[in-house]
């Protein structure tokens, strides 16, 4: 090839590449441009406050599901962050040969099962023996999904902790389990957090796993062993319903959750800027 | 790893003190937990499938009738469907994922790289209801009333392009996972260029080759099995996403050769019926597909990481 032919090829290929970049992102402005454009109109102050009306009644709001919402992941959080935290500093700090392995094999496998057979599984062991479907089986499905994001982040942050920190409050005769929790985890506890919020933000958008195990409710929750809403939830079973009306309220729930995922990964990348950089 | 963790050697005796002793019971103790319950899951998909496994046996992977009144039950056209759109998203998303990673990794000016790489990563982090939404209300439109026609009317002599244009259907359901997995192969592809060291670059580029020259000669060649991994880790996630799928593909059980025909696939059925199993057989059939499902993904996952993690040791895996 010539030399201006090189040239030409290497123009193309870097163009096409650039376009490729584009049309990665594109759909995210599209799909976000269409909530804004279908969803605003439908959040007012009744999407957050009311429950959802009965078929052919205009208004109601989804205010049952942004509070099942907030439940179930309060529920996830409680059951998988103290699990998954220990977890993570054992495999930090663990200098055994096996259990170590395992245990971080398990947790990346487990990271790449399916949402909805992680949904079947609270089914069986939940919502089988409890012969209801419930909020608490929710929980644990979700709780089962943020575990291994929560291990492996908190895994990493904690061997970010620089050894000279520990070495020195070691050094002045502290015991190992106060090293960990005054010395080791605070300093970890910023990019801990973050781990926390990237969970977060990835199981307040799961549908898949809640369809058989918190079901979905039209009303108040009573309590924790009942079937709860879920904003995701809601929005799916309006979006496939054959209702204009409903549609509308599908798109303002997309809306509110989208913007609930957004924000929190936006406060996840802000809160590490700077921080620990070369590794993220 | 920047820095790596010192801690007491792993000879050192048990501590004396109570505190430390606690400490590291605890510590095992979760770490078994989370061993357990990974165990006790593929267990319990196993011990819920066995009645659906003894009734049917081989001829479940090999049978299509799917009839839940009459209690014959056939995997067949969920396999094909989620085979299908699978490669059809990863036909759309490699190029793209690839183009993209190369992009972010070679070719862009620095100070785009960052921004975009952001975006990318919230691409991933729209939640898959919200994708199905659009897929329903904007894609399926589209494809019926412009795209589909179009190509009945140039490609139609092939059978892939045959039939009435539903809009909903196998190609929605492709398109859509294309959107969702290319930025998981984008992501991982990024960092499995970046792994490359710079040595290969600068041989290139010394040999006087022009940046796209020392990509595909240097850089691409050299991280092949990372970006292979990469490819794979987006398959797992196309094989296992539900919702999307579901609210696209028209969810109709049959083997069809059109792309414009609905089609359904393992984890949409498992979504759409679990609650309407009605009889034990017809639920520990369902579930069976779910503990087919879950060892195909473990299996295509765990390639792909071991694939990733022979370029560059184990490169973070994105934010999901």
């Amino acid at each position: 090839m010539t030399p201006r032919a090189r040239h030409a090829v290497n123009r193309m290929m870097s163009a096409l590449s650039a376009a490729s970049a584009v049309l990665v992102v594109l759909p995210l402005l599209l799909i976000f441009g269409f909530l804004l454009w279908q969803g605003a109109s439908a959040v007012n102050l009744d999407f957050f406050t009311h429950l959802p009306k009965p078929v052919g009644e205009a208004g109601g709001g989804m205010a049952n599901a942004i509070i099942g919402s907030l439940v179930l992941i309060a529920l996830a959080a409680a059951l998988s962050l103290p699990l998954g935290i220990l977890g993570g500093v054992y495999l930090a700090e663990s200098r055994d040969r096996r259990l170590p392995w395992l245990a971080r094999f398990l947790a990346d496998v487990l990271n790449g099962v399916p949402s909805i057979v992680v949904g079947i599984f609270a089914y069986t062991v939940v919502v089988l023996p409890m012969k209801r479907f419930s909020a608490l089986a929710g929980g644990f499905a979700l709780a089962v999904i943020m575990l291994p994001i929560v291990v492996r982040t908190s895994e990493e942050l904690v061997r970010l902790v620089p050894s000279s920190l520990r070495e020195a409050a070691l050094a002045l005769g502290i015991p190992e389990w106060k090293v960990l929790l005054r010395v080791v985890l605070p300093t970890a506890r910023a990019g801990i957090v973050t781990g926390v919020m990237v969970a977060v933000a990835r199981v307040a958008g799961e549908t898949a796993p809640l369809l058989f195990t918190a079901f979905g409710n039209r009303f108040w929750h009573q309590s924790l062993d009942q079937p709860i809403a879920a904003l995701p939830l809601q929005t799916f079973a309006y979006a496939i319903a054959p209702y204009d009306d409903w549609h509308r309220q599908a798109w303002a729930g997309a809306l509110v959750l989208i913007a609930l995922v957004f924000v929190v990964s936006l406060a996840a990348r802000v809160a590490t800027r700077g921080r620990f950089t070369g590794v993220r | 790893m920047a820095v790596v963790a010192t801690t007491v050697p792993a000879t050192r005796a048990a501590p004396r003190n109570f505190g430390d002793r606690a400490l590291r019971v605890v510590l095992t103790a979760t770490a078994s937990a989370i061993v357990v319950l990974v165990v006790a899951l593929a267990a319990e998909m196993i011990r819920a499938s066995l009645p659906a496994v003894r009734a049917f046996g081989w001829r479940f992977l090999f049978t299509s009738t799917w009839d839940p009144v009459a209690e014959h039950f056939g995997a067949v056209p969920f396999l094909y469907g989620t085979l299908v759109s699978s490669f059809l998203a990863l036909l759309i998303a490699v190029p793209l994922g690839l183009g993209a990673a190369i992009y972010l990794a070679e070719l862009a000016p620095v100070w785009v790289r960052a921004p975009i790489a952001f975006l990318v990563e919230l691409v991933a982090a729209v939640p898959s209801v919200i994708y199905g939404l659009w897929g329903i209300f904007v894609l399926a439109p589209l494809l019926r009333t412009w795209v589909q026609p179009a190509l009945g009317a140039t490609l139609g002599f092939l059978p892939l392009f045959q039939g009435p244009p539903y809009g909903i259907g196998m190609l929605a359901a492709g398109i859509i996972l294309a959107i969702m997995v290319v930025p998981y192969i984008t992501a991982v592809s990024r960092e499995v260029l970046l792994a490359v060291p710079n040595s290969q670059r600068e041989a290139a580029l010394a040999l006087g080759a022009t940046r796209w020259e020392t990509t595909r000669i240097a850089v691409l060649r050299y991280g092949r099995s990372g970006l292979l991994g990469a490819i794979l880790l987006g398959l797992g996630r196309a094989l296992g996403e539900t919702m999307a799928v579901t609210m696209v593909i028209g969810n109709r059980p049959e083997v069809a050769l059109s792309l414009f025909a609905p089609g359904y696939t393992m984890a949409s059925v498992i979504a759409n019926e679990f609650t309407e199993a009605t009889s034990d057989l017809y639920l520990s059939a369902l579930i069976e597909i779910g503990l087919l499902l879950l060892a195909v993904t473990v299996i295509v996952n765990g390639l792909a990481r071991l694939l990733v993690w022979s370029v560059g040791g184990p490169v973070r895996r994105p934010r999901e």
